[in-house]
C-alpha cells in the first residue's frame, strides 16, 4: 500500500515549525507505523536529507516513550494502544496521515516530533513515592491487602507516563497522570502515612509546571493507552479536598 | 591473576561473614564521596537510590529522558523469591540449586547462593514501596510457576512486573533526586570511561539534545547499562539497548566474560517481514497453561482447527514428561528450531510452532484466561491480527537476554579497580542459561542489597581522594570521543547504519544463534571484521555532531556491536562443549541434548582487550563446586 505523510518538522524549541509532505510507497500491512517511518527515514538518509526525529524505545506499548498525534488523535484512532502498537493495516491505501508532536506548554518541542516531558518527573519528585529506605521492611505478607484494592491500585499503577492525556486535553491538564499515581498509593495501606502531603504536593508541582486545570471533559480517558479511568480524577479531587481541609 | 574474592567458609555463611569483614565507610564520611552510576534501569535505579539513602553523592546518567523508560520496564512475567508462601517446599537452598542447575553449572556457587539469600528481602522491599503485586482473595501475595522450577515462587503484577518494579525503584530514586542526593542527567549517553592511574574515576558523556561532550569525575563508577542482545539487530530488547558503555569499559581494561552465552527465548511472535524492527516476547508464563505443538505431518499447512488431536505432536510433553511445557528456555527454544528445521513448522514462513490455549479455556473458563493473560492476548492480536482465543498463537524463539557481560568479582567489581557492574551488564549469576523471573531478581539484588555493602570496601581506602576533571585523562578521553564522532560523520558512504546492523544481525543469528558449529563460527569470525571495515568506509551518517542526531547515536552503538560480535563468535568457537544457551552441534547426546565438558570447560571465559585489531586474550576463572554435584540436566 501507499500513504502520504504530512509530518511536523521543527528544528528546535526556538525555531518555527511547519508541515512537510512525504509520499511513502511499498508499505506492507504488517508493518508497524514506526517501521513505516523507519523505512522513510532510511530513504531520507540516502537522499542526504535529515531524517524525522521521533521518540520510541520498547515498541511494545509499555515504556511510554512514544507519542504522536495522528490525524488529530493522540496515539491514533484505535483505543487502548500506544503509537508504537499501531499497524499499517489500520490505515487505508492512499490515505493522507497527519503526524504531529504532543502540544502543551509544559512540553517544549526538542525536535520534530520529540518533546521534553521532564515536567512529569518533577511532579513525581514532589511526592509520587512511599518514603521507605532500602532494608528493614516487614515481611511482605505482614501487610494483607484486599484483592479488590490491590487490583484497583494496579489499574491506576499501569500508567506509562506517556502524556497522551495532556496532549489531548484542551486545557493541557495533567490530572489523569497525577490521579493515577495518587490513586494507586492512596488505595494501599503503604500509602496512608503520606497521603495528604502527597496529594497537596503533587497538585502544587503540577500547577507550577504550567499544566492547565481539569474541566472534566473526559477526553483524557478516551485517549489513554492504558485506559486509566477518569474515576481516579474523582478520587484525587476528594484526596485533595480532604488534605486541604486538614491544612 | 583473576581473583574472584569469594569468601571462604560454608556456603550459607559466606555472605554474612563477608559483610562483616568488609571495610565500612563511617556515616559522616559518606557525603565526601561521589559515585557515578550509568544506567537507571532496575539495577541502576535501585543502586542509585540505596547509595544516596546511605549518604553518598550520586550522579546518575541515562540516555533515556526519564529513568522510568529503561528497558526493564518491559519485563512481563515476574520475579522469583524463595518465600515458600505456597508451602510447596521451596527454600533458599532450592532456589540456589535450581538456579545453578538451570544455568547448566556455569555460574559461581557463592554468588548464586547470595542471590537466593537476598531474594526474599527484595519482595519485602517492593511491597513496602507500594508495588501492587497480584494477591489472593485473603489479601496475601499470589505466586505462579515459571520454567525450570517445580515450585511456584514467582511474584507478579499482571503481565507488567518489570514496569511495577521499575516504577518502585524509580520512586525511591525520585525521592532522592528531590532531596538533592542524586543528580540525574537525562538524555546523556556515556561514550567512554576515564581511568586515572588504572582506576575508574569518571566518564565522558554526550548530551543527546545539544551534542555537548562533557566530563564527569567521581571516586567510583558503576555501570548498570543492560545487556547486548541487540547485537543481533532483531531481539526482544528495546530499540536503544546497546553495549557501548560495557564495550568502552572493556577496551579500557575490563574483561568481558562469556560473551557467547546468550539466551534465545522460546515464546516470541515470529518475524513477519524484512522491515521488522524488533521482536515481541510473549511471556513465558503462557507456557503454564498453553500447550506447544506442531503437526505430525511435515509441511502440513491446514488450519489448526482441522488438525485432529492424533495428528498433533505435543513434542515438549512427549520428550519431557515431568517438566512438559515448562522446560527451561534453552531446551524449549532448541526443540522449536529443531521441529521447524525438520519441516514441521507452521505459518507462512514455516518458522513457528503453535502455543495453544484451547484446553486451558475449556479447563478454567475464558474469564480466568482473560484475567491471567488478557493483556498478552491483546498484544498478540494487535501485532498479528489474529485472535488467540480462537486460533492458537504462533511463536518462535528470539534473542532475549545476555548471560555474558563484563566480568565481576564477588563484590561486583570489574577488573578495573573502582568500576562496578550491575544487572544484565555483568556476566551474572545465571551461568549458561537464565531461568525465567531471575533477571529482575538479580538486578534488584545487585542494586538494593549487594553493591551498597560491597562498595564501601573500596571507597574506605579512598578517603580524602579528590578527583577533578582538570586531570588530563579527561581532556584526552574527550578528544578521543570527539574524534570518533567526527570520523563517523565524515565517512558519508552509501549504506545506512541500520542496513549494516541488519547484516551483522543475520551473521550472528545464523552462526552464533541457537545452534553453533565450527565452520559457521569461523565464517562469522571471517566476515564480521570485513563488515566492520565496510562500516568504517561506507556508512552514511547524516546531520551534525552538535545537535540531536539519532543516526549518529545508532552509528556509535553499531560500531561497538561489530567488535563485540566478533568476540562473541571467538568465545563460541573456543567453548568446545554445549552448555545452556550455548549449543555446539558437535557436542550433543544421542537424544540431541546439550553435552557439557566439565573436565575442560568448567570455567568462566574472561577476555582481555589487547588493542584494536589484535585478538583478545583469554583468561580462565575456574568454577569450583563444593556443594552441588554436577549432573547432566534432565527435565524428562
Ligand atoms: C520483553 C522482556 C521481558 C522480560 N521479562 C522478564 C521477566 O519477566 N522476569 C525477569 O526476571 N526478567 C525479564 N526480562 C529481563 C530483564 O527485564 C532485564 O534483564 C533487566 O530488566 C535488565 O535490567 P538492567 O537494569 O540491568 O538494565 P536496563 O533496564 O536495560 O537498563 C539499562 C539502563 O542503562 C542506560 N544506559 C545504557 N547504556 C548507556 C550509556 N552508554 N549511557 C547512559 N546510559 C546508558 C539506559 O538508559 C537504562 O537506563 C525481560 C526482558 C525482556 C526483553
Ligand atoms: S494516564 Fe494514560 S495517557 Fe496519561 S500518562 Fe498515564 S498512560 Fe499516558
Ligand atoms: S515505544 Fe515504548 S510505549 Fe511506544
Amino acid at each position: 500500500m501507499k500513504v502520504i505523510l504530512k509530518v511536523w518538522r521543527q528544528n528546535n524549541a526556538e525555531s518555527q515549525g511547519a508541515f512537510e509532505t512525504y509520499p511513502v510507497d511499498n508499505v506492507s500491512e504488517d508493518m508497524s507505523f514506526f517501521e513505516m517511518m523507519d523505512m522513510l527515514n532510511d530513504q531520507l538518509v540516502l537522499d542526504e536529507k535529515t531524517p524525522i526525529a521521533f521518540d520510541h524505545d520498547c515498541r511494545e506499548g509499555i515504556c511510554g516513550t512514544c507519542g504522536l498525534f495522528i490525524n488529530g488523535r493522540a496515539h491514533g484512532k484505535i483505543r487502548g494502544i500506544t503509537t508504537c502498537q499501531l499497524h499499517m493495516r489500520s490505515f487505508e491505501d492512499g490515505e493522507t496521515i497527519i503526524v504531529e508532536p504532543w502540544r502543551a506548554k509544559a512540553f517544549p518541542v526538542i525536535r520534530d516530533l520529540i518533546v521534553e516531558r521532564t515536567s512529569f518527573d518533577r511532579i513525581m519528585e514532589a511526592g509520587g513515592y512511599v518514603s521507605v529506605k532500602t532494608g528493614g521492611t516487614p515481611d511482605a505478607n505482614a501487610i494483607p491487602i484486599a484483592k479488590r484494592n490491590a487490583d484497583e491500585a494496579m489499574d491506576a499503577a499501569s500508567c506509562i507516563g506517556c502524556a497522551a492525556c495532556v496532549a489531548t486535553c484542551k486545557n493541557s491538564s495533567a490530572m489523569l497522570f497525577v490521579a493515577a499515581k495518587v490513586s494507586h498509593l492512596s488505595l494501599l495501606p503503604q500509602g496512608q502515612p503520606e497521603r495528604n502531603e502527597r496529594a497537596l504536593n503533587m497538585i502544587e508541582a503540577m500547577d507550577e509546571e504550567g499544566f492547565g486545570n481539569c474541566t472534566n471533559t473526559g477526553a483524557c480517558e478516551i485517549e489513554c493507552p492504558k485506559e486509566i479511568s477518569i474515576s481516579h480524577i474523582g478520587r484525587l479531587n476528594r484526596e485533595f479536598l480532604k488534605a486541604s481541609l486538614k491544612g | 591473576m583473576l581473583n574472584n574474592k569469594i569468601p571462604s567458609g560454608p556456603l550459607a555463611e559466606k555472605w554474612t561473614h563477608h559483610k562483616f569483614s568488609s571495610k565500612l565507610v563511617n556515616p559522616s564520611n559518606k557525603r565526601k564521596y561521589d559515585i557515578i552510576i550509568v544506567g537507571t534501569g532496575l539495577a541502576g535505579a535501585s543502586a542509585a537510590a540505596s547509595l544516596a539513602e546511605l549518604g553518598y553523592n550520586v550522579q546518575a546518567f541515562s540516555y533515556h529522558e526519564s529513568p522510568r523508560r529503561a528497558h526493564s520496564i518491559a519485563a512481563q512475567g515476574g520475579i522469583n523469591a524463595a518465600k515458600n508462601y505456597p508451602n510447596d517446599s521451596d527454600s533458599i537452598y532450592r532456589l540456589f540449586y535450581d538456579t545453578i542447575k538451570g544455568g547448566d553449572y556455569r555460574s559461581r556457587e557463592a554468588n548464586v547462593y547470595r542471590l537466593a539469600e537476598v531474594s526474599n528481602n527484595i519482595i519485602d522491599q517492593c511491597v513496602a514501596q507500594g508495588i501492587p503485586f497480584a494477591r489472593e482473595y485473603g489479601g496475601l501475595l499470589d505466586n505462579r510457576s515459571f520454567g525450570g522450577a517445580q515450585v511456584s515462587r514467582t511474584f507478579y503484577a499482571r503481565g507488567q512486573t518489570g514496569q511495577q518494579l521499575l516504577l518502585g525503584a524509580y520512586s525511591a530514586l525520585v525521592r532522592q533526586m528531590n532531596r538533592g542526593q542524586v543528580k540525574f542527567h537525562p538524555r546523556h549517553e556515556m561514550l567512554d570511561l576515564v581511568l586515572i592511574d588504572g582506576e575508574a574515576k569518571g566518564i565522558v558523556t554526550r548530551n543527546l539534545i545539544t551534542g555537548e561532550i562533557q566530563s564527569h569525575s567521581a571516586n567510583a563508577v558503576v555501570l548498570a547499562t543492560g545487556g547486548y542482545g541487540n547485537a543481533f539487530f532483531l531481539s526482544t530488547n528495546a530499540m536503544a539497548s546497546n553495549a557501548t558503555a560495557a564495550w568502552r569499559a572493556h577496551k579500557k581494561g575490563a574483561f568481558f566474560a562469556n560473551p557467547c552465552i546468550t539466551q534465545i527465548h522460546p515464546t516470541c511472535i515470529p518475524v513477519a517481514s524484512g522491515h521488522q524492527s524488533k521482536l515481541t516476547l510473549m511471556s513465558e508464563s503462557l507456557r503454564n497453561d498453553g500447550r506447544v505443538w506442531v503437526p505430525k505431518k511435515k509441511g502440513d499447512k491446514r488450519h489448526p482447527s482441522e488438525i485432529t488431536e492424533d495428528e498433533r505432536d505435543y513434542y515438549l510433553e512427549r520428550l519431557y514428561p515431568s517438566f512438559g511445557n515448562l522446560v527451561p528456555r534453552d531446551v524449549a527454544s532448541r526443540r522449536a528450531k529443531e521441529m521447524c528445521d525438520l519441516g514441521h513448522g507452521v505459518g507462512e514462513t514455516g518458522l513457528a510452532v503453535f502455543l495453544d490455549f484451547a484446553d486451558a479455556i475449556e479447563r478454567m473458563g475464558k474469564d480466568v484466561v482473560v484475567q491471567k493473560y488478557g493483556n498478552l492476548f491483546d498484544m498478540y492480536k494487535q501485532i498479528t491480527g489474529e485472535d488467540p482465543y480462537e486460533i492458537p498463537m504462533r511463536i518462535y524463539p528470539a534473542v532475549h537476554y545476555t548471560m555474558g557481560g563484563l566480568w565481576v568479582d564477588y563484590n561486583l567489581m570489574s577488573t578495573i579497580p573502582g568500576l562496578y557492574i550491575l544487572g544484565e551488564a555483568n556476566f551474572s549469576d545465571h551461568g549458561a542459561n537464565r531461568l525465567g523471573a531471575s533477571a529482575l531478581m538479580q538486578g534488584l539484588a545487585d542494586g538494593y542489597f549487594i553493591l551498597p555493602y560491597t562498595i564501601g570496601d573500596y571507597l574506605s581506602g579512598k578517603l580524602g581522594e579528590v578527583v577533578s576533571i582538570e586531570n588530563e585523562a579527561f581532556s584526552k578521553t574527550e578528544s578521543d570521543v570527539k574524534n570518533r564522532i567526527n570520523n563517523l560523520i565524515s565517512i558519508n558512504g552509501n549504506r545506512t547504519v541500520d542496513d549494516i546492523h541488519k547484516e551483522l544481525g543475520l551473521i550472528l543469528w545464523e552462526n552464533v544463534g541457537m545452534a553453533r558449529n565450527k565452520s559457521g563460527l569461523e565464517k562469522a569470525i571471517d566476515s564480521i571484521p570485513k563488515l566492520k571495515d565496510e562500516f568504517w568506509s561506507n556508512v552514511k551518517v547524516t546531520g551534525v555532531a552538535d545537535e540531536l542526531n539519532p543516526e549518529l547515536e545508532k552509528a556509535g552503538r553499531v560500531a561497538d556491536f561489530l567488535e563485540l560480535g566478533e568476540l562473541m563468535a571467538r568465545d563460541a568457537l573456543n567453548r568446545e562443549e554445549s552448555c545452556g544457551g550455548h549449543f555446539r552441534e558437535e557436542h550433543q547426546t544421542e537424544e540431541n541434548e546439550a553435552k557439557r565438558n566439565d573436565k575442560d570447560f568448567s570455567f568462566v571465559a574472561a577476555w582481555e582487550h589487547k588493542g584494536n585489531n589484535l585478538p583478545a586474550e583469554l583468561h580462565k576463572e575456574k568454577l569450583i563446586f563444593e556443594n552441588v554435584e554436577l549432573t547432566t540436566r534432565s527435565y524428562k
